[in-house]
């Protein structure tokens, strides 16, 4: 194989990267009263119901008003939902309508398929945290204690629930199927994964409980990079994260190369 | 002349155990108009399936071009344009952006994607509709949307499967002097109809293909040569109670004012029409009952159907 072929080759799936990003973008933001809406709004009543009018009687958590402590866990639970949303329904959608097939006949490697779809998927999930950052701004004040650890955990969070929804979708066989496991699954991990309160309010067990539930991990992790403060230990909850990136693409990437639910 | 399409054994059995091709052999040289014709669940769709790597073979070989499916997939895939049966598009994206989306896919750069996009859009007749989401167009014109999208990346093999289905007689034959122009511009053509007088006007050679076997595979010319027999309808002035009896051409009435006629080629009808004028029988007008290749067609396919019932 000749460097110009390898060269053609990156070039032209660097356009093929693209062209995927590009056109997922375009899909969540020509369906933004959809996509980007309903986030802000249930966002918006969870900050005045639960942070402001429950919050008061609650008083201080963590060292901090219940507001300013539950705003980063919640930024990361629209970051959560929306990454995996993003790619379950426009995966599913394009195997759907057979559009899937306009990507598998092109000379397109299974990796920048999967990435195109993450990056497409990070970037709802970015897009609707920001919006809630800022909505948020409005009902307390925001500083960042640690800027990389912020963006690090908010990207590996938003890539590992991307690939999490690829793989629903790649195993779904109808639009039942893609709302299974955000009902049954994400919600409940999300609410007991640590967005509303410290485990240390838990007893022994439950906190020992929690310790395996993943998104505790990433919700502390995010809340160390904004307040300074986790029930967990920061570096466990990153190399956690690093690990089931890892395990996810690879499993992602067998679904792909084997063809399953979309080759014959 | 170099060869676009080798197939060697090819074979697809699907995890339901049915077997779709039983190591069927084809070659298309380059430059040809082909026409691969055959009944309903005959192998055709799954044939083109695994060149356009949407069915996974079972055994056998696939070359495009040079390029080996196997060893060479992405390359194979460069030289290759499909438009399949059934629609399979973004039903809410515009016309315009499924073709760009599409030769991106391929490599290809955003500006010369748009003008791509524009040329084959125009061609086609659909540069009106290029804003329009693909949901709200004609059936003929998905198909030709379709058609301007596997051209976008300027393949060297189109394959069209049942490119005209459901499309009416107009549009059709605008169709057929579009692919008839891309061909004679170099563009190697496989076609799958059920016209079998689209194939016939359209390709020099032709494939067979009855339960997951190539029956025949050879010239349309050679083809024609095998038809024996021809039926003809004469539509007869006078109103007839009974057929006439014609020596040498067994003959039916299929009503009052309607002769059926089978007609060898070694006789020819200056016969037939000697006989029908020695009983006053006048004749006003002459026709083929079926298209010479669906009457050989269907000759074949019965032929095969007797074997395999055997």
């Amino acid at each position: 194989m000749n460097t110009t072929y390898l060269n053609s080759e990156l070039a032209a799936n660097w356009v093929a990267l693209r062209t995927i990003v590009r056109r997922e973008v375009r899909r969540f933001t020509r369906i933004w009263p959809q996509t980007l809406l309903p986030p802000a709004i249930t966002m918006v009543l969870y900050f005045i119901i639960f942070g402001n009018l429950i919050g008061r009687q609650i008083g201080d958590m963590g060292g901090f008003t219940y507001m300013e402590y539950i705003v980063p866990g919640l930024i990361m639970m629209s970051v959560i939902t929306n990454s995996y949303g993003n790619v379950v329904s426009s995966f599913f959608g394009s195997k759907f309508q057979r559009n899937i097939e306009e990507l598998l006949v092109a000379p397109v490697s299974p990796h920048i398929i999967l990435t195109g779809y993450v990056i497409g998927g990070v970037l709802r999930g970015l897009a609707v945290g920001f919006i809630v950052t800022l909505l948020s701004l409005f009902f307390t004040k925001l500083s960042v204690h640690h800027l990389g650890v912020t963006v690090l955990v908010v990207l590996l969070t938003a890539t590992i629930f991307s690939m999490g929804g690829f793989i629903n979708a790649v195993f779904a066989r109808s639009f039942d199927d893609i709302s299974i496991i955000p009902t049954f699954v994400l919600t409940p991990l999300t609410y007991l994964g640590g967005v509303f309160y410290s485990i240390t309010l838990l007893p022994p067990l439950w906190q020992t409980v929690s310790m395996g539930n993943p998104i505790l991990h990433m919700v502390n992790a995010f809340r160390y990079g904004i307040l300074g403060v986790s029930d967990i230990r920061i570096g466990v909850a990153i190399g956690f994260m690093l690990l089931a990136a890892a395990l996810l693409y690879g499993v992602c990437i067998r679904l792909l190369v084997s063809g399953r639910g979309m080759r014959q | 002349m170099s060869t676009a399409l080798s197939i060697r054994q090819l074979s697809k059995t699907y995890d339901n155990g049915f077997q779709a091709l039983h190591g069927i052999d084809l070659d298309v040289a380059e430059g040809d108009f082909f026409a691969l014709l055959g009944p309903n669940g005959a192998g055709k769709s799954t044939t083109i399936g695994i060149l356009s790597t949407l069915v996974r073979k079972s055994g056998g070989t696939v070359n495009v071009f040079g390029h080996d499916l196997d060893r060479e997939p992405a390359a194979l895939k460069r030289c290759l344009g499909v438009v399949p049966q059934e629609f399979n598009f973004n039903q809410f994206e515009k016309a315009f952006d499924i073709v760009v989306t599409q030769a991106g896919y391929y490599g290809i750069p955003a500006r010369i994607a748009r003008e791509r996009a524009e040329q084959y859009l125009t061609q086609l007749g659909l540069w009106d509709k290029r804003d329009v989401p693909s949901r709200e167009l004609s059936g003929g014109m998905k198909r030709r949307l379709m058609i301007a999208r596997a051209l976008v990346h300027q393949p060297r093999l189109l394959i069209l499967d049942e490119p005209t289905a459901g499309v009416d007689i107009e549009l059709r034959r605008s169709m057929w002097s579009f692919l008839t122009e891309l061909n004679q511009q170099g563009i190697t053509i496989i076609l799958t109809t059920h016209y079998l007088e689209e194939a016939e006007q359209l390709c020099r050679n032709i494939g067979i293909i009855d339960h997951g076997r190539i029956v025949e595979n050879t010239s349309m010319k050679d083809l024609l040569k095998k038809l024996h027999v021809e039926t003809f309808l004469l539509d007869l002035k006078e109103s007839q109670l009974v057929a006439p009896q014609l020596t040498g051409y067994p003959a039916r009435l299929m009503d009052h004012h309607t002769l059926e006629v089978q007609v060898e080629k070694s006789q020819g009808v200056t016969e037939l029409f000697r006989q029908l004028a020695q009983q006053k029988i006048e004749v006003l007008s002459l026709r083929n009952k079926t298209n010479r290749l669906e009457e050989l067609f269907v000759s074949l396919v019965e032929k095969n159907l007797a074997k395999g019932a055997q």
